[in-house]
């Protein structure tokens, strides 16, 4: 199973860089959010499947899943909902002030 | 562009009741079965969404007069002070401890310090999702 | 009792509470408040004249970074000693001149907090045994006088000047620790006193010519000698209370203090007394001949406090002779050299601060300092006049001042040179004394320009000013400086005995009292009393006649200078980094990606390539689930589909559609908390992504030039390639045992059975903690980014 999710993980990397290389604000932030899922599955697959349980103590398991990706992933899903907010205000007020999204046209002021 | 929101505003009215215990349930549940702090405060988070898409945003403020930028301060304010409560007692920062006790009638009841911690955690989600919600709508 | 420690400590923490409570009292002098630091400071100090003559220490070892072995060791011997009266002296001097110097209207907070800040860090300095402490502290001085000489920082010189200061004295400081790491090298140990002690072990190591080279260029530097003299007169921008204080008395002295500091661990090489003696020598001549083509009476005092630093920085490096192993004992006389720097020392912040109090009498009053709109004071302003003939008399070396008696020692000192025998000096020993004297020449000139140009010959009426003389107050700080002129010229040995000896005697550690002679006015008709009485004389025809003299400048044209080469250096950097910087920064989003990106692909899929890094097995994998077949293909569909995707709504949906099928894989990877936080967060992700998407525009038919969308597509696929061959290989061979049992007792350690919560809040708080922060600084992040309005608050500058 680790295999195939590594698969996945590694076609959803392939999607993210190309929406990351394109000149659109929108598909830039897409990119992010799905580059982040692709690190999620990966360190789902890195932490293995191993187990009978989920990771809840109780009597009639002995073995359980691996905790610590799930921890570090549940941390990580939070702090990029926070960036992905950030992302959009950023790309909302971007085009409020410069009427584009056209990243091209965004090159900002060369200094003096 | 005005939709007629009667269902979706009455239907709201209860579900937010229902998700709101079940965020309450979520935050308690969360030390020994699944849930706990984030989880608590993002779904609390959500019904503020879904009240926020039912009703609009004047109704909602008269409704919860709370600063949400104050709740998410004070949750991180409660993280940082809960780890510097284990510092004054000689501990490393951020140790967590916790103790059972056997309350008469209920039985044995565990108490424990990451309470703490985690209302600080729940409170901070809360904050911040609700001010990024609302401050992006206030401004649209 | 206060500690040496503490007393560095005081300025700073003044400064804190200026800060945080005075700020608000505008109608108070806060300068009143802060007459007190250093009045204290020096009362303390001077306490501690009896200990330090009889040849104690003190020392007060705080730990700050002990892993290190960084402590704040500070030390009072007679070095520092004298240094630190002189800080906390002047400095008492100069708060209270500053008092009456500025009004309520300026920024005082500023300024005093800026001055307290220097106060601290230059006592700092002096007090420190360590060497990296030594060093920041030293820094703190640039950065504090940077701040001070652009407190007019509307003024586009004030500015200029600023700059140029921060420049020159921290690449000085720069090659100083250069220096200091070095000795460090040699040595084993960062403390002055046991490198002191040590140092006779490592004479032959080859790290000690570069040292000696980059230590002196940060006491140069900081100095002023020549050529790096350029920065002082344009940090005469600042306040004259500043100029007085920073870049007479105490600043720019602190490259002597590490010349005095480090004598003992390099006297007696001979590229030492070389580098050191050369360039004071230099730089008093260059100095003292600038001078007298200034027409600005703060410019003129800025290249004579120049040609003075040079003069004591000459008679260290004479001292520094008598440490040469084969010295005669007869020799003392170089020790006597030292003797004579540090009271010239003395004598020069207290003439050169009372000349500078007095042309900001002047500057105060007539509103002009310029020596061509000055004259006839002498009538409106007596007391001024007074003051500023016994300062300029002094620093002229007339008696019965106090400059007399240092400059009659420079000379003997000077003299005495071509009794040596090593480094050749015999040969050059005869240009000596002649530079000397010819400076002294020139000294002498500009000392009596100030005097004569300004309170004799006609009066020059400013515009709507009327000449008077300054309030009683602004007089009180010079007139006891002018005091002070005059009471060392009569009682030398009492400022020579308890202060001035035991700093000798902390330079040469092995020297005793009584091989150090005392200070006499009167020396029989010699060869200095004869060499003065010539400077007088030929000063005084040169002065009559200096119409003429003044020709000599037209030999120096003003463009071919080394100003000019600190502006073309300046400016070609600024041009070499703007080139560079503009060749990849190029605005686009797109490259910057693409550069991490490349990054990426060569560096990690090399690194594979040719290590062989790469292995693949399926033994360890779990057999899969059926579900997760599904799942996982109409995820790569998905994922596929945002390619072709028309609207945008259609990517939003399908990367919400991505987010909703990985919860639905936590399902199955039994992962409850992580599923249950997914959902919701890509619910309200994708409420958000629909929110801002409402405001934003269609997306547009872009036309993408097909050469780079095969580059964007190479790059992708390589990038998704390399980092599933990166993680196969990783999944494949582990190479270290997994960590995770020990987070399964968590029932017993944390009191929890869920284990993912156990560690988010228990044994990995910290990053949890961290967390909440970062979610908290995108939720203030956001809130600024919708409520932040256009350019409040930027004031424009003018460019005087």
């Amino acid at each position: 199973m680790e295999t195939v999710i590594i698969i996945v993980a590694g076609v959803l990397v392939t999607v993210a860089t190309y929406l990351l290389l394109s000149k659109n604000l929108i598909r830039v932030i897409l990119g992010t959010a799905i580059l982040t899922h692709a690190v999620h599955l990966l360190l789902m697959a890195m932490g293995g499947f191993k187990g009978e349980s989920v990771p809840i103590i109780s009597d009639k398991h002995t073995t359980y899943v691996d905790a610590l990706p799930q921890a570090l992933i549940l941390t990580s899903i939070v702090i990029s909902f926070a960036v992905t907010a950030f992302f959009l205000v950023l790309a909302y007020q971007v085009y409020k002030r410069t009427n584009t999204d056209d990243l091209s046209k965004l090159r900002g002021y060369r200094h003096e | 562009m005005k939709i007629n929101e009667v269902i979706l505003q009455s239907v709201s009215k209860i579900v937010v009741f229902i998700i709101l215990t079940l965020a309450l349930y979520l935050f308690f549940a969360g030390h020994n079965a699944p849930g706990g702090g984030f989880i608590g405060g993002l779904v609390l988070a959500s019904s503020f969404v879904l009240m926020l898409l039912a009703f609009d945003i004047e109704t909602v403020k008269k409704g919860i007069p709370v600063d949400f930028k104050l709740v998410a301060a004070s949750g991180a304010l409660i993280v940082l002070l809960s780890g510097l409560g284990a510092t004054i007692l000689g501990e490393p920062f951020l140790s967590q401890s916790f103790a059972y006790f056997d309350l008469p009638f209920y039985g044995e009841v565990e108490l424990t310090t990451v309470t703490i911690f985690e209302t600080g955690v729940a409170l901070a989600v809360v904050g911040v999702v609700v001010t990024i919600i609302l401050s992006i709508s206030e401004d649209v | 009792m206060l500690t040496i420690n503490l007393a560095i400590l005081l300025p700073f923490l003044a400064a804190l509470f200026i800060l945080l409570f005075l700020r608000r009292f505008r109608r108070f002098h806060i300068g009143w408040f802060v007459l007190i630091i250093p009045a204290i400071l020096f009362a303390l100090l001077l306490r501690q004249i009896p200990n330090i003559a009889n040849g104690k220490t003190l020392i007060h070892q705080i730990n700050w970074i002990p892993s290190f072995d960084i402590n704040f060791i500070s030390y009072l011997d007679g070095l520092s000693l004298v240094f630190g009266l002189l800080i906390t002296g002047i400095g008492t001097l100069v708060v209270l001149y500053s008092i009456y110097y500025l009004s309520t209207e300026q920024s005082l907070v500023h300024f005093y907090i800026y001055l307290l800040l220097f106060m601290g860090s230059m006592l700092g300095v002096v007090f420190s045994d360590h060497l990296m402490v030594l060093y920041v502290f030293w820094e703190l001085t640039s950065i504090s006088s940077f701040l001070l000489i652009a407190y007019w920082y509307q003024r586009k010189g004030s500015r200029y000047g600023a700059k140029k200061a921060l420049h020159i004295t921290v690449l000085g400081g720069f090659a100083m620790l250069i220096g200091f790491l070095m000795l460090y090298v040699v040595t084993g140990t960062f403390s002055i006193r046991e490198i002191i002690e040590t140092i006779h072990l490592y004479k032959d190591h080859s790290l000690m010519t570069p040292m000696i080279i980059f230590i002196l260029l940060g006491a140069f530097t900081k100095s002023a000698q020549f050529p790096f003299h350029i920065w002082l007169p344009d940090a005469m921008e600042a306040p004259t209370p500043i100029s007085a204080y920073l870049h007479s008395a105490t600043m720019v002295k602190a490259g002597i203090y590490v010349v005095a500091r480090f004598t003992p661990v390099f006297g007696g090489e001979a590229l030492w007394f070389w580098l050191v003696s050369s360039i004071g020598l230099l730089t008093l001549f260059w100095g003292s001949f600038t001078a007298i083509r200034q027409t600005d009476l703060k410019a003129l005092l800025a290249y004579s406090t120049i040609s003075q630093l040079g003069l004591i920085m000459t008679l260290f490096g004479i001292g520094s002779l008598s440490l040469h192993p084969d010295i005669h004992v007869e020799s003392v006389l170089y020790t006597q050299a030292v003797f004579a720097a540090l009271f010239h020392l003395v004598n020069h912040s207290t003439f050169k601060g009372t000349l500078f109090m007095v042309i900001g009498i002047i500057d105060y009053q007539i509103g002009t300092r310029d020596l061509r709109r000055l004259g006839g004071l002498i009538s409106f302003m007596p007391i001024s006049f007074t003051i500023a003939m016994i300062g300029s008399f002094s620093m002229a070396g007339l008696p019965p001042f106090n400059g007399f008696l240092s400059k009659e020692m420079f000379f003997t000192a000077i003299l005495h040179l071509k009794d040596f025998d090593f480094f050749s000096i015999q040969t050059f020993a005869g240009i000596f004394p002649v530079v000397a004297w010819i400076a002294s020449v020139f000294t002498f000139i500009y000392s009596m320009m100030i005097v004569f140009q300004t309170f004799f010959g006609p009066y020059k009426e400013q515009p709507g000013v009327e000449a008077k003389e300054a309030s009683f107050g602004m007089l009180i700080p010079p007139v006891t400086l002018s005091a002070l002129v005059v009471l060392i010229f009569f009682f030398p040995n009492i400022l020579g005995d308890y202060v001035i000896k035991p700093a000798v005697l902390s330079v040469y550690p092995g020297v005793t009292n009584e091989m150090i002679g005392s200070i006499s006015l009167w020396h029989g008709f010699n060869k200095e009393l004869l060499m003065t009485i010539g400077i007088i004389i030929l000063g005084i025809i040169l002065y009559i006649y200096r119409t003429y003299f003044k020709k000599v400048y037209i030999a120096f044209p003003r463009n071919i200078s080394f100003d000019t080469l600190y502006n073309n250096a300046l400016e070609f950097t600024d041009r070499l980094a703007k080139g560079i910087t503009n060749f990849y920064m190029t605005g686009y989003l797109r490259h910057y990606v693409m550069y991490i990106f490349l990054f990426f692909i060569i560096v990690l899929g090399g690194s594979l390539y040719y290590l062989g890094a790469f292995t693949f097995s399926l033994n360890n994998d779990q057999p899969v689930h059926p579900f997760v077949w599904m799942i996982a293909s109409t995820i790569v569909i998905a994922g596929m589909t945002i390619f072709f995707a028309k609207t945008r709504l259609t990517a939003i949906l399908v990367n919400g559609y991505i987010g909703f099928a990985i919860a639905m894989l936590f399902v199955l990877f039994r992962a409850p908390d992580l599923a249950l936080t997914q959902l919701v967060v890509e619910t309200v992700t994708t409420a958000l992504f629909l929110l801002c998407f409402y405001f934003l525009p269609e997306w547009e038919k872009t036309k993408v030039v097909r050469k780079v969308k095969m580059t964007n597509i190479v790059i992708s696929i390589s990038v998704g390639t390399i980092f599933t061959l990166i993680a196969l290989s990783v999944k494949s061979g582990k190479l270290f045992r997994s960590i995770s049992a020990y987070f399964e007792n968590a029932d017993e350690l944390a009191g929890g059975k869920n284990i993912v919560n156990t560690i988010l809040g228990d044994f990995r708080a910290f990053d949890t903690m961290l967390e909440v922060i970062v979610l908290f600084i995108a939720g203030i992040g956001v809130y600024t980014l919708i409520k932040y309005t256009n350019n409040k608050g930027v004031e424009k500058l003018e460019d005087k």
